[in-house]
């Protein structure tokens, strides 16, 4: 059949996109580790470590152990949400099983019983429910996408698309049995396959029995009186019984051949179940293409990752490995949220609205940057969400797919570094305070992005000061420094008086203000009571909006002249 | 005298990065009858505090409502974590711009800000809530032997006003819990300076520089044992350390030493 080559096409683009999205495992720029080594040493090593992993009984056993546990039986997502274990349970053995018992089912069941037929039970049956199950895990999965604000949140298009898309293999293989289950064509069909006859006298016997305990939809619908039953039921128990249990135990798909009968005849004329077989195979084909390329893909790099994970953390890996335990990571993300409902800084969210915060989208912004996909404004948002996180691991504790996310932070920081998007600190000191006042005068950020608390722009903040330098004299930083104007730019008091001259753009990019240590000396002893440490703690802050409002600027018109010089300029004031 | 009952706030670093010092935090707090409930706190803000107010404030913020919610004073054993926690409650009090803000964002999660709500530092707990002489009365071996210098940190401390912590110019609370341990406390000019670590992996060089001048100067004031009751201080000083430097050793290893909860050492010093 025609369509068997596009379940070849399929399997071809899963097996091509499969090899490709793990070669990439070796390839990925993932941590400054990935510096020192090449592809052909990673996959060496990687090699080697599943080897080692594989004869290493104790080893062995740990992997086996995470198979049975934390694949097999979930148990991460068990502890943490009984209904999601209940979902994530059904939706996956549902699909898995119907993969064994009826996609597969030619090399499966069929070999072992050797009277299998797929209109019998238990399989018909059998079918029916792991369909009903996995049908209720995308109802449950598309429910908890929708209930849980963070959740709800981080949902992107392509989740949701990926659970219609299963739904749908569900619902038009149960539409498709029931279409085959009324259709009178199917019945014709069968008859002059299997009882080699199209002698209207001699089928009407069974045509009556069928459509009476088996549901076909005739018009118009044949005479049963007792006797044609009788005789009907002799001509199945010869040669239909074996193959064909009552549709009453299709239990998902019997409803619907219920609910079909009065358009079977409608049905039979445009012979529509041909097209819903058409429907169903090439759907499912497209599920199949499609797996390596979408997080189906968690279907085999979750459990990998999970035994991987049982062998220790990565830091405990050898240095070579850790870029591909990192790329795995990357490719075993179902994108299920937990790390960000669960994230130390994701309140933050809510008050600056850069997605990359949340760790279960700053994955995908890793994943980009390691690709080379990432433009200086995309960069920059990374930046900014990746060094607001502050290592407490929680998202690793959380994640279900055995993830070691505190590792792909603390790489994903120093990749950042490297490739010219430091955290702001790192930003200021490419130049001076004075080529700061200029490069970020015009980016003075919108009203409505004002602080709650804003003491630079309130005169009263500063009226008091009388010049004094006792903010000077007790700072612990410019008590280590030989020369602090060479080393600050501008000491504290300094600092202070431009703010009393409203010069704030001049004292922005200062070396002192981002070199405080943040102590509270000074404030504690001015004598006039000015809030020395809070307003540098502020300065950096207007620094920070100004930063990202001139990336945001620059990314709507490339042709701005004032804008942040690029990453190369790293470590050259002024070019 | 009442069973005392915290929400124990660890903070961000404590768990994944000083195992220890919580461990030991749980175990003298427990050998105190003090009781720690425990639930999912986000970030204390004050990493944020650098990059934006509104949002370091939001975290304190969140934390004291979720403790407002459960109806349980605070105890953390960070004193940036304090810090933050108590400029976040300075700041709603004074701030109806903030006030505002923060009430519309709590609001949709159900939660609201509450003006009673106590913060607590480990040492403010030990201090005054416990008192020196019930720490006194738990001792079983008093390490009279042990000459400790006590290391303030800024975030409890500074800015007085907001934190209200102790006397910000010659504070004595940190002397005081020491001191019910028997242990004697050195004199040293250094401190109340700051350990460096808001500058780590900021500034490096000069992190560094601003510790190992403390750690110089505890040892020049004859301290075996620099004292510590924050997370950040403890990991800065841990990772400056020199030959010949005081070890780092924080007030719960002290405490947990002295109550001989368990065998108390530190790498290459014995109480
Ligand atoms: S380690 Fe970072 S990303 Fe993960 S939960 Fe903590 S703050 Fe969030
Ligand atoms: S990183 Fe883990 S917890 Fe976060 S979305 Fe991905 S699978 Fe879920
Ligand atoms: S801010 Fe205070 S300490 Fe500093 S110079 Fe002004 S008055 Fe003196
Ligand atoms: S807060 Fe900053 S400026 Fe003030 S004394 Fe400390 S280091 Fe110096």
């Amino acid at each position: 059949m025609r369509l068997t080559y596009f379940a070849y096409l399929a399997a071809s683009i899963c097996l091509a996109g499969v090899l490709y999205r793990l070669g990439r495992w070796f390839v990925l720029p993932l941590g400054p580790e990935s510096l020192e080594t090449t592809p052909l040493r990673r996959g060496i090593n990687a090699g080697r470590a599943v080897f080692a992993a594989v004869i290493h009984p104790r080893r062995l056993a740990l992997m086996l152990r995470a198979l049975l546990l934390e694949v097999a039986g979930q148990r991460q997502i068990l502890r943490q949400s009984p209904l999601r274990w209940v979902m994530h349970m059904a939706l996956s053995f549902g699909i898995l099983l119907l993969l064994l018992v009826h996609t597969f089912d030619d090399y499966t069941v069929a070999r072992l019983f050797s009277d299998y037929a797929a209109t019998l039970n238990p399989y018909m049956l059998l079918r029916n429910l792991l369909g009903l199950l996995a049908l209720a895990g995308v109802i449950v999965a598309l429910a908890r996408r929708w209930r849980d604000p963070v959740i709800r949140g981080t949902t992107r298009r392509a989740d949701r698309l990926l659970l219609w898309l299963l739904a749908a293999i569900v619902v038009s293989g149960a539409v498709l049995e029931a279409a085959q289950i009324v259709s009178p064509n199917f019945f014709d069909q069968m008859v002059v396959d299997y009882m080699g006859s199209d002698d209207p006298e001699e089928i009407a016997p069974l045509k009556a029995y069928w459509a009476k305990y088996f549901d076909v939809a005739f018009t118009p619908p044949p005479a049963a009186d007792a006797a044609a039953l009788e005789e009907g039921a002799q001509l199945h128990a010869d040669y239909c019984a074996s193959c064909h249990a009552r549709p009453t135990s299709a239990v998902m798909a019997y409803p619907l051949a219920r609910a079909f009968k009065p358009l079977a005849a409608t049905m039979a004329r445009i012979d529509l179940e041909t097209w819903l077989w058409y429907a169903h195979y090439l759907i499912s084909c497209l599920a199949l293409a499609l797996l390596p390329f979408t997080k189906l893909f968690h279907l085999l790099t979750t459990p990998l990752s999970l035994m991987v994970r049982a062998q220790g953390p990565a830091a405990a890996d050898a240095a070579v490995n850790r870029p591909a335990r990192r790329a795995m990571g990357l490719d075993a993300c179902t994108h299920c949220g937990e790390c960000s409902r669960h994230c130390s800084v994701a309140p933050i969210f809510q008050v600056i609205p850069n997605r990359e915060i949340l760790p279960s989208e700053k994955l995908s912004g890793v994943a980009r940057l390691a690709a080379g996909r990432t433009s200086p404004r995309t960069a920059m948002a990374l930046a900014e969400g990746s060094f607001i996180c502050t290592a407490c691991g929680r998202c690793t504790l959380w994640c279900p797919s055995g993830i070691d996310l505190q590792d792909l932070w603390a790489a994903s920081k120093k990749d950042l570094r490297r490739s010219g998007y430091p955290d702001p600190h790192g930003w200021i000191r490419r130049h001076s305070a004075s080529q700061w006042a200029e490069i970020l005068a015009g980016h003075a950020a919108p009203a409505a992005a004002k602080p709650a608390v804003c003491l630079t722009d309130n005169p009263n903040t500063f009226w008091a000061c009388v010049q004094c330098s006792t903010c000077t004299n007790v700072c612990p930083v410019v008590a280590v420094s030989a020369d602090p104007q060479r080393d600050l730019e501008m000491t504290p008091q300094q600092v202070m008086n431009l703010m009393r001259l409203q010069l704030k753009e001049a004292a922005m990019g200062a070396r002192m203000v981002w070199d405080c240590v943040t102590c509270y000396k000074c404030q504690e002893h001015c004598p006039q009571g000015v809030r020395v440490a809070d307003v540098l703690y502020e300065l950096r802050n207007e620094a920070c909006r100004r930063l990202s409002f001139a990336q945001e600027r620059r990314a709507s018109n490339p042709n701005r002249t004032t804008i942040i010089p690029p990453a190369s300029s790293e470590g050259k004031p002024g070019a | 005298m009442a069973a005392l009952r915290y929400l124990y706030f660890p903070g961000c670093k404590l768990t994944p990065f000083l195992p220890d010092y919580d461990r030991d935090t749980r175990a003298v707090l427990a050998a105190l009858d003090v009781t720690l409930e425990e639930s999912e706190l986000n970030c204390c803000g004050y990493p944020m505090r650098h990059n934006d107010f509104t949002a370091a404030m939001y975290c304190g913020v969140r934390v004291l409502a979720l403790a407002g919610h459960k109806g349980l004073p605070l105890l953390t054993p960070c004193k940036c974590c304090y810090g933050n926690l108590k400029q976040a409650d300075y700041w709603m009090r004074r701030s109806s711009d903030l006030r505002r803000r923060m009430n519309t964002l709590l609001e949709k999660e159900g939660l609201f800000w509450r003006e009673d709500l106590v913060v607590r530092h480990l040492l403010t707990a030990l201090d005054q809530d416990i008192g020196p002489a019930r720490l006194g009365a738990r001792v079983r071996r008093p390490l009279d032997r042990l000459k400790v210098a006590a290391h303030y940190g800024c975030h409890a401390l500074r800015p007085g006003d907001v934190t209200q912590f102790d006397n910000p110019l010659a504070p004595t609370i940190f002397e005081r819990v020491l001191a019910a341990t028997g242990a004697r406390c050195v004199e040293w000019p250094l401190r109340l300076e700051c350990c460096g670590q808001p500058l780590w992996e900021k500034n490096d060089r000069l992190a560094l520089a601003l510790t190992r001048r403390k750690l110089v100067d505890a040892r020049e004031a004859g301290a075996r044992v620099l004292a510590t009751a924050c997370t950040y201080c403890q990991l800065q000083f841990d990772q400056a350390r020199g030959p010949g430097d005081p070890a780092a050793v924080s007030v719960s290893k002290i405490l947990a030493a002295a109550f001989e909860i368990e065998e108390a050492e530190v790498s290459g010093f014995e109480f």
